[in-house]
């Protein structure tokens, strides 16, 4: 496939100004890890997956599990603007009534498959549709975005087990690989390292990334499809914020939208609105 | 009333296990979960029939929920089964996140409940199942009373859309209905009503309030029995239609009597028609080790009980109330 790397970057900046304008009319969310997670959630949504924003239960589609459901701005991001549902919903995320709910739910919103947002839950869900899908012999491949603070769960650890013993080879993990956990760097709350050696010993194919390099994110999702017999983790390093200067790397910014002055600041930087 | 005393009995596990092949034949959508209990829970029959439609996910009911989640949104059926306080205590929060708020077609079909998996003790005793299950949005909770109810209900619910929790238990269950009779979700089964008092029991206490009834009645009280073998959603209908002839209402089941069948018609009937009400259950406690027999009766669990019970309800009766 013919690979438009400037054509990426431009939709992942336009993610960017959707969070943060759905952040600040919302007066609350996930800004830094919605951030850090935008340009993975970019090169799935709008170069790697097989899916149709026309026909969402479309039986041989690819589907994407975010298992951190409190990056959901970004994963709205992306289905707006594939055309799962208008944008004009972005103005409501987390009011009465809005399909865009503070975490993400099958039941409302057009293109989420599975309720997340209670942390580590998400692969084990992954797995149950990747097999399913093997049952049925689709070519549905399942990806699924874990957060690196949400490692500290051990049903995902758990799950990354069922992934292996079952050679579960139409999945792929991707850990957003932030750093920073609510309550400070994971170093100093919970350390996850060496989270490389983990995954590698739980059985998994694990390749590591700049996950903010659009073209490190296609080549790894694309070896991960030539991997057989063994999942593959996809570990992304990436900037909690990413984007925005003064965002980059702040704790503080894991669960507060910007302010109305933060939001301006921001837009500067990532300038205005443009088409791609 | 024949004498159950001389009935054949049926494990409700037994039961599971056999009705499952059928249904794997007939229908090629379910597959079955089990956290490393399958020759316990009788999923292992059905692992044997169908190996590529059965998933052993090893000791880990957490991962076992998530997983049958992702089956059932894939659109399989999925059945997850492993002893009752794990597939409710532990795993829980899976139960909630990942299939009740979606409402998921997950069948979670709980064996070992209660206190009559005996030398165990407490950590394998699930006395608060019922309650943990009960207050999910979207669940559907039942208990069925012998062998071919369960056989009826497990085919009902494979039909069903929606999640279900089914408890079941390790020991063996008096026969009570016939094998080809009906199940409907919702619908109490109603032996008798009572103008004395009315026993709403679940589980192994219908057989055991059965007894205790056939007792009463020999003793001159008329005494109803009722089957609530839905706790959710409850029969209140049948519940209201026991006070208004009775006045008086006996609870049984072998779980706390906070939250559970008992919890759930004190709060139907403080809603609607108050009336007296005494519950029959494990009293805010933990349960222990040793044989089945010796822990019913520690924990009151008994047809004498029972009888005791009815006694002082009708005490409270005659004496104006509470």
């Amino acid at each position: 496939m013919e690979v438009d790397i400037e054509h990426l970057k431009k939709i992942a900046r336009q993610m960017r100004i959707d969070i943060l304008t759905m952040l600040v009319e919302a007066g609350s969310g996930h800004t830094g890890g919605s951030l850090s997670a935008a340009d993975i959630i970019t090169v799935l949504y709008f170069y790697k997956m097989r899916h149709d924003p026309k026909n969402p239960k479309w039986e041989e589609r690819d589907k994407f599990v975010l298992s951190k459901g409190h990056g959901a701005p970004a994963l709205y991001a992306a289905l707006g603007r594939a055309g799962y549902f208008g944008i004009e919903h972005f103005h409501t995320l987390r009011k009465m009534g809005s399909i865009l709910r503070g975490h993400p739910n099958s039941t409302v919103t057009p293109g989420v498959e599975v309720c997340t947002g209670s942390l580590g839950q998400g692969l084990s869900q992954a797995n149950g549709l990747a097999l399913a899908a093997r049952l049925d012999k689709k070519s549905t491949r399942v990806y699924v975005m874990l957060g690196d603070g949400e490692t500290d769960e051990g049903q995902v650890w758990e799950a990354a087990m069922t992934s292996a013993h079952y050679k579960i080879d139409n999945l792929c993990a991707i850990l957003d690989n932030n750093g920073l956990q609510i309550d400070g760097p994971n170093k100093e709350v919970m350390n996850i390292e060496p989270i490389v050696g983990k995954w590698r010993s739980f059985g998994w194919h694990v390749i590591e990334i700049n996950g903010h390099e659009i073209g490190e994110i296609i080549n790894a999702l694309n070896e991960a499809e030539r991997i057989k017999g063994q999942p593959t983790m996809i570990i992304a390093h990436t900037i909690k914020g990413k984007g925005v200067s003064f965002m980059e790397n702040k704790v503080e910014y894991h669960g507060i939208a910007p302010t109305k002055d933060e939001y301006e600041r921001a837009m500067k930087e990532l300038g205005i609105n443009e088409k791609y | 009333m024949k004498n159950i005393k001389d009935v054949k009995m049926l494990g409700t596990r037994d039961v599971y296990g056999d009705v499952l092949i059928e249904l794997g034949t007939e229908n090629k959508e379910i597959v079955v979960l089990d956290a490393d209990l399958s020759s316990s829970t009788r999923t292992s029959k059905f692992a044997k029939k169908f190996p590529d439609r059965f998933f052993n996910m090893g000791v880990s009911e957490q991962d076992m929920m998530g997983t049958a989640a992702g089956f059932a949104a894939a659109g399989k059926i999925p059945f997850a089964s492993t002893f009752a306080i794990f597939a409710t205590g532990r795993a829980w929060e899976q139960v909630r996140q990942a299939i009740c708020l979606p409402r998921l077609n997950v069948k979670i079909v709980a064996t070992h409940a209660g206190i009559t998996v005996g030398e165990d003790g407490a950590s394998h005793h699930s006395t608060e199942d019922i309650a943990l299950m009960r207050v999910l949005p979207n669940m559907t909770v039942i208990i069925p009373a012998d062998g071919y109810e369960t056989m009826a209900l497990i085919r009902t619910i494979a039909k069903h859309k929606g999640p279900v929790y089914v408890r079941l238990s390790r020991d063996k269950f008096p026969v009570l209905y016939p094998e080809n009779c009906e199940f409907e979700i919702g619908k109490a089964k109603v032996h008798s009503i009572g103008e004395d008092v009315n026993i709403i029991a679940c589980g192994l206490m219908v057989s055991v309030s059965l007894e205790a009834a056939e007792e009463l009645k020999m003793e001159g009280l008329s005494i109803g029995v009722i089957n609530m073998s839905t706790i959710k959603p409850l029969d209140n209908d049948v519940i209201l239609k026991a006070v208004k002839e009775s006045g008086a209402i006996v609870t049984a089941e072998e779980h706390s009597i906070i939250g559970g069948l008992g919890g759930a018609v004190a709060e139907v009937i403080s809603e609607n028609r108050p009336a007296i009400l005494k519950r029959i259950g494990i009293n805010d406690r933990f349960g222990m080790s040793g044989s089945i027999a010796d822990l019913l009766k520690h924990y009151g669990l008994t047809k004498e009980n029972i009888k005791k019970t009815v006694y002082h309800v009708m005490e409270k009766k005659r004496s104006g109330g509470y």
